[in-house]
This record gives structure tokens, C-alpha cells and sequence, in this order.
């Protein structure tokens, strides 16, 4: 059997086909990847950008749409994959996809673009406790984006520059649109590049962080979603968790699309 | 479950908590949906097919002007969701 996990994002469409597995010996091994896809959307509407992101991954997966038995959408466009069978929330899908990452992680903490937020999980990867910010984009990877533009970096340079500093440099503004005006203050009074990154990236470390204490901090995290991908970030975060052991997945974007794709499988099993 | 729906801005952190566990076997007829004098909650059904109680959307990034009519500044003792609520799923954080 083989399902299909789709994370319409707000940036980005994610797609993971997901086999199921018979391996002699390990028996636990139910599950394995078969192929996963991103794409981003451009102009595309979300109809037309599921469509077409689906389509990619299936071609590049050597799949046909007839073998694909489930599609579960999540996401933040999750209604508009009028193809998907149901649809699961970001958070549940989420917590589901993190949990078979890393099954001793009890709290799972997703990054992504235009949102972040902090999930409890039990040991089966299903929601304990939840907590978003839905006012404040300052708390996500958008606003790092941003920042890195405004500093005339690449996103890969701006997550490397703040790692040279050893600066902490308090960033007070809780809006995006404010706290640009710091960055273009401290840009304008000298300040080394690598001092505001490390400021913007703590700033959107602690939102996360405020997010995360709401449901409370477990031993063991892990961490989803595009920022992982920021060294900077990821440097930032465990500071201001406080934890010494982040766990960083192999492929963090897709952990979502990997949850909806499990939550099709479990549903068809 | 307990999902909070709300926000942290500059002036504070806002947060109503809704324990959903409490939801699935509600005791009070679903009074939540009548019991705010705004409307600001509705029944889903989550991810996991139980029909519970959440905030709307429409009122999340919002509380703290929302909530006011029920929260003078001169104090109060009482909050008409949280009285509605008989099996007291439903918090607030300020």
C-alpha cells in the first residue's frame, strides 16, 4: 500500500509517498519513505500548485495516481487539495510525522515560514497540548527572510554570520514591522552583520520559545519545519530552551507531509 | 488534549485553553456556544474525529479586545464561558 502526505504551506508544497513495509526480523519497520517532492508555487493558485506539485512528486516518485491508495492534505492551504480524501491539521500532522522521526521527542517544535508553534505529543504522536502565536509573524521564518534582506545576505549566509557572534543584542519590538526599524537602527549605528543576526535570530528564537513554555518544555525536542535549516536559528533556540539535546530530522520541511501520509496510512490499515 | 488558541504580543500573552478531553463528554449541552456573549466559540471536529469546543478564527489574533465587555478594568469575579463550562474546560491566561 502506498499513501501520499501533502503540506500545502504557505510558501511551499510538500509531498511524501509513504510504502508500507514488510522487512524480515523488523517487524517495526512498518513504514518507509518512497519518495518525497517540494515545490514552490510561484504564481500558481493552491488548486493549480497541488495539482501540479502532485503531479511532479508522482513522476519523480515513478508512481501513477491509481497506486496511490490515500492523500491526506495538511497545511495551512489544506482545504484547497480538493484531490486529498481528508484533511488534518498542521499540528496534528505535525506531531504525528515528528514522533516517527524521533519517537523518544515528546515535544515537538515546527518553524515553518509564516507560522511557529510548540506541541506535546504522547509516545503515538497524537496532540496533548498546543500552542500558537496567531497574531505575530515575528515567530517565524518569514521574518528571518526578511531580515536577511534588509542585511543584504543570503538566508545561508545570514543563519552563518550570527554563529561569529557572541553578541546578545536585545531586539524589544514584538512587530516584523518594528523590528525591521531596530535592524535599520543598528545597521545605521555600525553594528557588525553577524551582531544583528544573531539579534534577529534570537528575537524570533525567544517568540518560538514563549510558544513552546505554554505547553510545556519535555527532555527530549525536536525541532520541524524550513528553520532548521538556519544553523543560526537552530544555535539560538537551544539557548533559549535551555535544552541541551535539539533533535534536528533529516529532511525537516517534510515532517508534516510524512504525518498526513502516516495519518492516511493508519486510516487505510 | 489542551489547545490554546490566542497570542503573545507586546502588551501581554493571550490565551484562552480549551482542555478537549473535557469536550467529547460535555456535560453542559455545549453551553460554551451560547454562553459567550460574543459568539467566539464553535464545535469542530478534530483530528482525531471527536467533536470539541475551539475559538473561532475569526476572533484568535483578537482576545484581548474581544474579552473586555468581560473583563472591566475594575475587576470581575466571574466569566460568562468559564461559568457556562460546567466541566471547566475552558481557561484564560489573563
Amino acid at each position: 500500500m502506498i499513501t501520499a502526505g501533502i503540506d500545502m504551506g504557505s510558501r511551499t508544497v510538500k509531498v511524501v509517498f509513504l510504502e508500507e513495509l514488510k522487512v524480515d526480523g523488523a517487524p517495526q519497520l512498518r513504514w518507509g519513505v518512497k519518495g518525497k517532492h517540494i515545490m514552490f508555487p510561484e504564481d500558481l493558485d493552491a488548486d493549480q500548485a497541488a495539482d501540479k506539485a502532485f503531479e511532479d512528486a508522482l513522476k519523480g516518485a515513478g508512481l501513477t495516481r491509481e497506486q496511490v491508495t490515500k492523500v491526506v492534505a495538511t497545511g495551512a492551504g489544506r482545504k484547497q487539495v480538493k484531490f486529498a480524501a481528508a484533511d488534518v491539521t498542521e499540528v496534528g500532522a505535525g506531531a504525528r510525522g515528528a514522533v516517527f522521526m524521533c519517537p523518544t521527542a515528546k515535544t515537538v517544535v515546527d518553524v515553518g515560514a509564516e507560522e511557529g508553534r510548540g506541541v506535546k505529543a504522547n509516545a503515538e504522536g497524537k496532540v496533548v497540548d498546543f500552542a500558537g502565536n496567531e497574531k505575530c509573524a515575528a515567530g517565524a521564518g518569514a521574518f528571518a527572510e526578511s531580515m536577511s534582506r534588509a542585511l543584504q545576505l543570503s538566508l545561508k549566509e545570514f543563519g552563518e554570520a550570527s554563529l561569529r557572534s557572541d553578541k546578545t543584542i536585545p531586539m524589544n519590538a514584538q512587530c516584523t514591522v518594528f523590528a525591521e526599524s531596530e535592524v535599520v537602527s543598528l545597521i545605521h549605528s555600525a553594528t557588525p552583520k553577524e551582531d544583528i543576526a544573531k539579534a534577529v535570530l534570537d528575537a524570533v528564537a525567544s517568540r518560538v520559545c514563549a510558544m513552546v513554555r505554554r505547553v510545556g518544555i519535555e527532555d527530549e525536542v525536536i525541532l520541524i519545519g524550513g528553520m532548521v535549516h538556519n544553523p543560526g536559528f537552530v544555535q539560538s533556540l537551544k539557548g533559549a530552551l535551555g535544552v541541551e539535546k535539539v533533535h534536528l530530522p533529516d529532511m525537516p520541511e517534510y515532517v508534516s507531509a510524512l504525518g498526513a501520509a502516516l495519518i492516511a496510512a493508519e486510516d487505510n490499515a | 488534549m489542551i489547545a490554546n488558541y490566542g497570542y503573545k504580543d507586546g502588551s501581554g500573552e493571550y490565551y484562552i485553553s480549551i482542555d478537549t478531553d473535557k469536550c467529547t463528554s460535555c456535560t453542559a449541552g455545549r453551553a460554551c456556544l451560547t454562553g459567550c456573549p460574543k459568539g467566539m466559540f464553535e464545535i469542530i471536529t478534530d483530528d482525531y474525529d471527536d467533536e470539541v469546543a475551539a475559538v473561532k478564527q475569526s476572533f484568535r489574533r483578537t482576545l484581548a479586545f474581544d474579552c473586555t465587555g468581560c473583563k472591566p478594568a475594575g475587576g470581575y469575579s466571574s466569566l460568562p464561558c468559564m461559568t457556562a463550562c460546567t466541566p471547566g474546560a475552558i481557561k484564560h491566561s489573563w
